[in-house]
């Protein structure tokens, strides 16, 4: 077996031995808590340019299928894991995790301590690093960049607008590296969606009609992404909007807020968030590095509608006079719980109530 | 939300006795609810009558009944202390079903006590298997096609319609009691007869059978605000149609996706919901490994043994945040005990794999039905944590304390490949070593996966496990392959196995190459966040979490999965050891591997390695922390059985010494000890010669009392009456000779006592003796034992005194020791000594108020019972009665026998206490299970020696008003003595015979005593597992049986002509 090596920002090695791709490469390193989900992880945009620690230990135990990608292409730059199973068991298992790495160029260490690498991130707080092999020879890790965010939410975006009929509310979706569950959520009410690039300009959005405008998921730094907050801009107040993950950030940012960047960002499936008005807890899937700052809102609308239970960090927001919201995790889930899809219904029903208020079109 | 204010006093319902499906994690449980009830200022008042249990100390509840669990003393319980609520959702099933006859009878409403946690409703929509399925109808949850019967006829009509296989399962039983599979009309009407016998309701459902499925467990919590998260869910290894209880299992899931795992997942949260649950419930699924298809199992409303499990594994205290819950309290403004930073609003994120393996008690019911199937059989179960599932697993067979502790059992490897090939399709208790057994002779995993239907997942690893033992033996004494196989799990002695080498040496090699594990934290997050609990488990990684403290240090050892002849009574001295230790300033450090038990509740000590207990482990943390000493004495034979390996590792053994472990255990030293101490025993041989043996016997005269000297935990040993018997018996056993000889000894008719002591090697303090009911040859864990004896004369007490001092002082002991005597006359026969904890302390220490297993501890770390105003006495006798009554599990346990004998059988303990014996009695009798007619019918069949003994109990029923029925000799000798009496015929005679009246519930009684040479399938047998499987007291025991009488005539105004006859002649 090939031994490999990850190097952290802070010269910190851990050796393993390698699956999946033979490449080198770099990102951001972010532990997973995720205990099942990892095909879906790995397709999903907002895990762009990252490289993940998984803290489970067995990770692809049941395989790789065709049904669970969130994106056509896999995302992540490389994998950690304590052990990569070969021999995966599910009716549904095609391939195995690292035959699929392979394909796609992905590099995977397994053999790794990932325990101790997770504990060393939440001491040291979140950093890049980079695989290479045994024998490379690096010492200076300050040459491991990452991207710009508009350079990543590219690379997430699509280049060309689709669409995915239905007979329901007609949505422009913003895609800023859109997981494909969203869509599942939002098709399986019937709706009408546009899938549109993230520099998509507000005259063509505007010539779709659309009842409502969703700002996908994505990767990357939220403020870095000066076009799509500009372009977002120009759409609030005009339409009901919805945003999720990177596209609460970006409505916030659109708003006048401001983002902060976490001491080690959340990235996992069993993140408790509460709803305030309600006053009810929900277990949410969540990938950022990122949160509103609570200090920044003043004067731009927002209200906190949600709120981290382990951090008290924002996680949903609503505007006092426009129909727009927002939330910081991902209640399509996939991997883990959609149990908050009920937000999806919220839009829906935003996007009815302003077309009663005003009048709006509605579509057959 | 804020707790409930208008609550204050609140009634918590203990599960009572242990049996098979309702185990120590009910003390688990009530403790942790005890403890979280009074952390929000409530005032507790526990109700169970398991005098074994850490929650029955009255530092856990404000006040403690032991009462039995009915609804009759419940009553009185709640009319006395006039609780404002009854918490019944951490006391098993027997706590929901107190729940709902205490609705019934209409007391909770006239006294305006509400229910916490789950309401009635939800009970009897999750238990009651027709609502159960309607609910699922209403909720669109799919369950298999099934039906409702309630006799044999609708059920042959209901099976002719789905076909065979069917399951079926008797509704408001425990453990699946009288449930099975079946795929012949024979089988069918037998399960459901019985099962409808055993239902408290008469229902059976019959069920199509979807055996092979992959099942799965959801433990799942919910809030008043209708939060509600999966705290672990979990896999079993073997698929459905072993019962969960008896299967592997592996926690989270492995091979579930992460579609599949929250389609079940939400489906565990639609349940919960749709019953308002507040607090824990579990929820067991099955799913179609070829697809999405799924099936609801059961729902049980309540903590359960799985949620323990789901606790242990986690972190997480499922049983004290459901108690939180249950009083108001929500998921999002109580702590996550284990960050204490974060809230219990969230779901648990592993990082590491955890697998559990029943304890089965087939080592000691040799003869029972090792079968798996749907009712559970198993008593205990390990936990194993690993940082993948080879680990786990080895690591939970090494904690098992089957064999010696390597995954391979030595007696597989002659076993004929067919025999195997059948036990492989047929589970049994040993099914994962034999699927070893055949992977090492090379079967193929498709055959192994044909046969077993257990997941390829799972198969591949166990057969990775024989690769590797083959690249093992390949590279002797090499330090990658040794480090790699550590990783994996292998034990040293699997290594030793593989290099032909000793155990001592592949640990000396080891550690000259540096190859030890590490110790990771349990902290419910995957060590995203900081957290405080010193919750560790072992793996071969890099980074060591357990900080080692500048503290002296002491380290308990536990007592393992739980057993026949080791219950939950050594868990309770464990706790109590640690919590002396912690008293005394000491850092106390607990190693144990049972998830079940209060001892492994993370709160407790101020360390805990869940680990398994074998002498490499123990030296692992030994190495690390380096503790002043280790205290065996507590943990059991599990423990007792590591103090020689340890002191030759040079660990220093707390307390009593090895010395006196040998000499007690050691028949030729014991002899020698007795000899020099002027004490007497029975007299007794060891033979060697088959041919001695009838001369031998004959020599010391019967009867006598025979046993096998290896074997262990007196499995094998029999009581024979004449030389025909013993020839049956040699014929049982194996052949014996001068290494493996057979042990005689002279039977002694007498009371046998039972005494626990303290000493510090000055003084020995006796806190109390207990007497037996059962004459001598009843083990002691299976008789009625009463305080204070009532028997005895002072002369007698003060020779057991003397004698304990003199045995404790030659055998230095310091802590504990229990002594067993035979009481004929004035003459004390000593029969056996432990220098150990025994079952008994935790009964003698709440009757008598002196916590044992404390002031034991508090002798081994140095303070001396003089300098605590103790000396060399037995302490005044208490006024009340108190009696201890074992428990069966007969009614799981198919194919055992029931007579009582010299070997144990009995899972657990009820305890009784009035002013009067009777009284206590009553109180125990009803307390362990038993309701005692005052008025029906007795039938007798006894063995020709009893006859004389059997009449007199007999004309005592009689004069009861009991109608007596007896087979044909003992009728014959009855009615020549003139009591009115029916005979009957023998088995397959006639329409009335023994076994109809049995069937048809026309008697109340059985009265069994054995006949000659303990035949399993004699009729006896069969006459005594009729009555057990129809719920009918069965007795085998005279002294028992007198006792019952005396309870039955103390409270019967009976119905008798006055003497003078002519005055009444109208
Ligand atoms: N329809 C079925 N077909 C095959 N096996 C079943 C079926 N239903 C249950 N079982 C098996 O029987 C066991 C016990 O059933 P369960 O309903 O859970 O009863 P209990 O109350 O004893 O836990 C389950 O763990 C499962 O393995
Ligand atoms: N010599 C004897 N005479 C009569 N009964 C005996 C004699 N020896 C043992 N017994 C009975 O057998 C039971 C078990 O024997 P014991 O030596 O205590 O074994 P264990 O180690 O299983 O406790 C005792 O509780 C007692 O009832
Ligand atoms: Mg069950
Ligand atoms: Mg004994």
């Amino acid at each position: 077996m090939t031994k490999r090596k990850l190097i952290l920002e802070d010269g910190t090695t851990f050796m393993g031995e390698a699956f999946g791709s033979n490449q080198s490469t770099q990102g951001e390193l972010i532990s997973n808590t995720g205990m099942t989900g990892y095909q879906e992880m790995m397709t999903n945009p907002s895990y762009f340019g990252k490289i993940a620690v998984m803290t489970y230990p067995t990770i692809g135990a049941y395989g790789v299928n065709r049904d669970d990608f969130e994106s056509i292409m896999p995302t992540l730059n490389g994998m950690i894991v304590k052990e990569a199973c070969q021999e995966p068991s599910n009716f549904r298992s095609e391939e195995t995790i690292a035959a699929y790495m392979e394909k796609y160029n992905i590099p995977g260490i397994s053999g790794v301590d990932t325990r101790k690498l997770t504990r060393h991130l939440r001491k040291k707080g979140s950093m890049r690093a980079f695989i290479a092999d045994e024998a490379d020879e690096v010492t200076d890790t300050s040459f491991v960049s990452s991207k710009t965010a508009e350079e990543w939410i590219q690379k997430a975006s699509i280049v060309k607008p689709y669409i995915v009929p239905g007979r329901g509310k007609r949505i422009v979706l913003i895609d800023l590296g859109m997981s494909q569950s969203i869509l599942h959520e939002l098709t399986e009410k019937g709706c009408h969606i546009t899938v549109v690039p993230y520099d998509y300009s507000n005259e063509d959005v505007q010539a779709y009609k659309p009842d409502g405008i969703l700002l996908s998921n994505g990767p990357g730094n939220p403020d870095k992404a000066v076009k799509t907050i500009r372009a977002v801009q120009t759409l609030l107040g005009k339409y009901p909007i919805f945003g999720i993950g990177l596209g609460h950030q970006i409505m916030a940012l659109a708003y006048g807020a401001k983002t902060k960047k976490l001491h080690i960002g959340n990235y996992g499936v069993s993140f408790p968030v509460k709803e305030i008005q309600t006053d009810r807890t929900w277990i949410t899937t969540q990938s950022r590095s990122y949160y509103v700052d609570e200090n920044s809102l003043k004067g731009t609308g927002l209200e906190i509608t949600h709120r981290s239970l382990n951090d008290y960090t924002i996680e949903g927001l609503s505007h006092v006079r426009d129909n727009a919201f927002s939330v910081q995790f991902h209640p399509q889930g996939a991997p883990g719980t959609n149990e908050t899809n009920g937000l999806f219904d919220q839009f829906i029903q935003n996007m009815e109530s302003n077309a009663a208020q005003n009048g709006g079109q509605t579509h057959a | 939300m804020p707790k409930n204010e208008q609550l204050q006093k609140i009634l918590v319902i203990g599960s009572g006795p242990i049996i098979i499906g309702q185990a120590a994690e009910f003390d688990y449980s009530g403790t942790q609810a005890c403890h979280a009830l009074k952390e929000e200022g409530y005032t507790v008042v526990l109700a169970n009558s398991n005098p074994a249990t850490i929650m029955t100390d009255d530092t856990v509840a404000d006040k403690v009944y032991m009462e039995p669990l009915t609804v009759e003393f419940l009553s009185k319980i709640i009319r006395k202390e006039r609780p404002d609520a009854v918490l019944p959702t951490l006391g098993g099933q027997t706590g929901l079903n107190l729940a709902v006859e205490l609705d019934n009878a209409g007391i909770l409403e006239e006294l305006n006590v509400s229910l916490l946690g789950s309401s009635l409703e939800a009970i009897q929509k999750a238990e009651d298997r027709e609502k159960f399925r309607t609910l699922m109808q209403e909720i669109n949850e799919p369950v298999p096609p099934s039906e409702i019967v309630t006799n044999e006829e609708a059920a042959v009509e209901f099976v002719a319609e789905i076909g065979y296989p069917v399951i079926v399962r008797p509704a408001f039983t425990l453990g699946g009691t009288g449930g099975g599979m079946c795929d012949n009309e024979a089988d069918l009407q037998h399960i459901v007869k019985n099962g409808l016998a055993l239902s408290p309701v008469h229902q059976c459902l019959i069920e199509k059978s979807i055996a092979g499925f992959k099942e799965l467990e959801y433990e799942v919590v919910r809030d008043k605000k209708d939060q509600a998260i999966v705290v672990c869910n979990m896999e079993n290894v073997d698929p459905v149609g072993v019962h969960t209880g008896d299967a592997i299992v592996v926690a989270p899931s492995i091979t579930l996706s992460d579609r599949e795992y929250h389609l079940l997942r939400s489906v565990s949260l639609k349940i919960i919901r749709a019953l308002e649950i507040e607090g824990g419930c579990n929820v067991q699924l099955a799913i179609d490994p070829h697809s999405f298809e799924y099936y609801i199992i059961e729902v049980n409303p309540r903590v359960s043994r799985s949620s323990a499990l789901a606790s242990k594994a986690t972190g997480y205290p499922i049983a004290k945040i459901a108690a939180k819950i249950a009083v108001g309290l929500t998921l999002d403004e109580i702590k996550n005990p284990i960050t204490q930073t974060t809230y219990a609003c969230f779901e648990p994120a592993l990082d590491y794999t955890v697998v559990k393996i029943p304890r089965f008690p087939f080592d000691k019911f040799t003869t029972g039905d090792r079968h798996l199937g749907t009712q559970m059989k198993a008593t205990g179960e390990i936990m194993a944590i690993g940082r993948n599932f080879e680990e786990a697993l080895l690591k939970g067979i090494r904690s098992m304390e089957i064999g010696d502790g390597d995954y391979h059992l030595p007696n597989l490897p002659e076993a004929d490949q067919l025999d195997l090939i059948n036990r492989m399709k047929h589970p049994d208790d040993e099914r994962v070593f034999v699927i070893a057994e055949l992977f090492r002779r090379g079967m193929t995993m498709e055959e192994v996966h044909a046969g077993t239907k257990i997941d390829y997942y799972f198969l591949r690893r166990m057969h990775h496990i024989i690769e590797m033992e083959n690249e093992l033996r390949k590279q002797p004494f090499d330090k990658e392959i040794l480090l790699k196989v550590k990783k994996y799990g292998f034990s040293d002695k699997q290594i030793a196995r593989v290099w032909e080498a000793k155990e001592d040496d592949i640990y000396r090699f080891r550690t000259e190459k540096g190859i030890k594990p590490v110790y990771k934290m349990v902290d419910t997050c995957a060590g995203t966040f900081e957290s405080t609990a010193n919750y560790f488990y072992s793996t071969y990684e890099t980074e060591n979490e357990s900080e080692v403290t500048g503290k002296e240090k002491v380290l308990v050892l536990g007592s393992g999965p739980i057993r026949i002849g080791q219950g939950i009574e050594f868990d309770y001295a464990t706790v109590h050891s640690v919590l002396a230790i912690k008293e005394m300033g000491y850092e106390a450090i607990i190693m144990n591997n049972n998830p079940e038990t209060v001892s492994t509740d993370f709160t407790i000590s101020d360390k805990l390695y869940f680990e398994p207990l074998a002498l490499e482990d123990v030296m692992h943390v030994v190495e690390l922390e380096k503790p002043a000493g280790v205290i065996v004495q507590f943990g059991g034979q599990t423990a007792i059985n590591l103090a020689a390996g340890l002191q030759e590792r040079g660990v220093n053994i707390l307390g009593t010494g090895l010395e006196a472990i040998d000499r007690a255990e050691d028949r030729n030293k014991f002899e020698q000890l007795l000899e020099e101490l002027n004490l007497i025993r029975p007299k007794g041989q060891t033979v060697g010669d088959n041919n001695e043996v009838l001369a031998v016997a004959n020599e010391i005269g019967f009867p006598v009392l025979v046993r096998p000297s290896y074997v262990i935990g007196g499995s094998q040993m029999e009581i024979v009456y004449d030389e025909e018997e013993l020839t049956n018996y040699l014929q049982k056993v194996p052949t014996i000779n001068p290494d493996k000889p057979l042990l005689i000894d002279e039977y002694i008719t007498g009371i046998e006592v039972d005494l626990d002591a303290i000493s510090d090697g000055e003084t020995t303090f006796v806190p109390g003796i207990m007497e037996h009911i059962e004459r001598a040859g009843v083990h002691s864990g299976d008789s009625i034992a009463v305080y204070p004896p009532q028997r005895l004369s002072e002369n007698v007490k003060a020779k057991c005194l003397d004698a304990t001092d003199k045995i404790a002082k030659a055998l230095n002991v310091v802590g504990l020791i229990n002594i067993q005597f035979i009481i004929h006359g004035e003459k004390v026969y000593v029969i056996e000594v432990n220098p150990r904890s025994s079952r008994t302390i935790p009964f003698l220490s709440k009757i008598t108020g002196v916590t044992m297993a404390n002031l034991a501890t508090k002798c081994i770390l140095g303070e001396t019972l003089s300098g605590k105003g103790y000396q060399t006495e037995i302490l005044n006798e208490k006024e009340n009665v108190y009696v201890k009554l074992p428990v069966f599990s007969f009614e799981k346990l198919r194919s055992v026998d029931t007579t009582l004998g010299p070997e144990m059988k009995s899972t657990g303990e009820a305890i009784g206490y009035d002013r009067t014996l009777e009284k206590a009695l009553y109180k125990g009798l009803t307390a362990s299970g038993l309701s005692i007619p005052f008025e029906g019918s007795v039938l007798f069949t006894v063995a020709d020696k009893d006859k004389a003994e059997t009449y007199h109990l007999a004309k005592r029923f009689d004069e009861l008003g009991f109608q007596l029925y007896a087979t044909k000799g003992t009728a014959e000798y009855f009615a020549e003595k003139g009591l009115p009496i029916t005979a009957v015929g023998k088995i397959g005679s006639g329409d009335q015979n023994v076994l109809s009246l049995i069937n048809q519930g026309k008697v109340q009684f059985v009265i069994n005593t054995l006949t000659s040479g303990k035949q399993p399938r004699s009729d006896g047998f069969r006459i005594r597992r009729e009555a057990v499987e129809h719920g009918i007291i069965s007795l085998t025991n005279l002294d028992t049986v007198e006792a019952i009488l005396n309870v039955i005539d103390s409270t019967t105004l009976r119905a008798q002509p006055m003497m003078d006859k002519g005055a009444i002649q109208s």
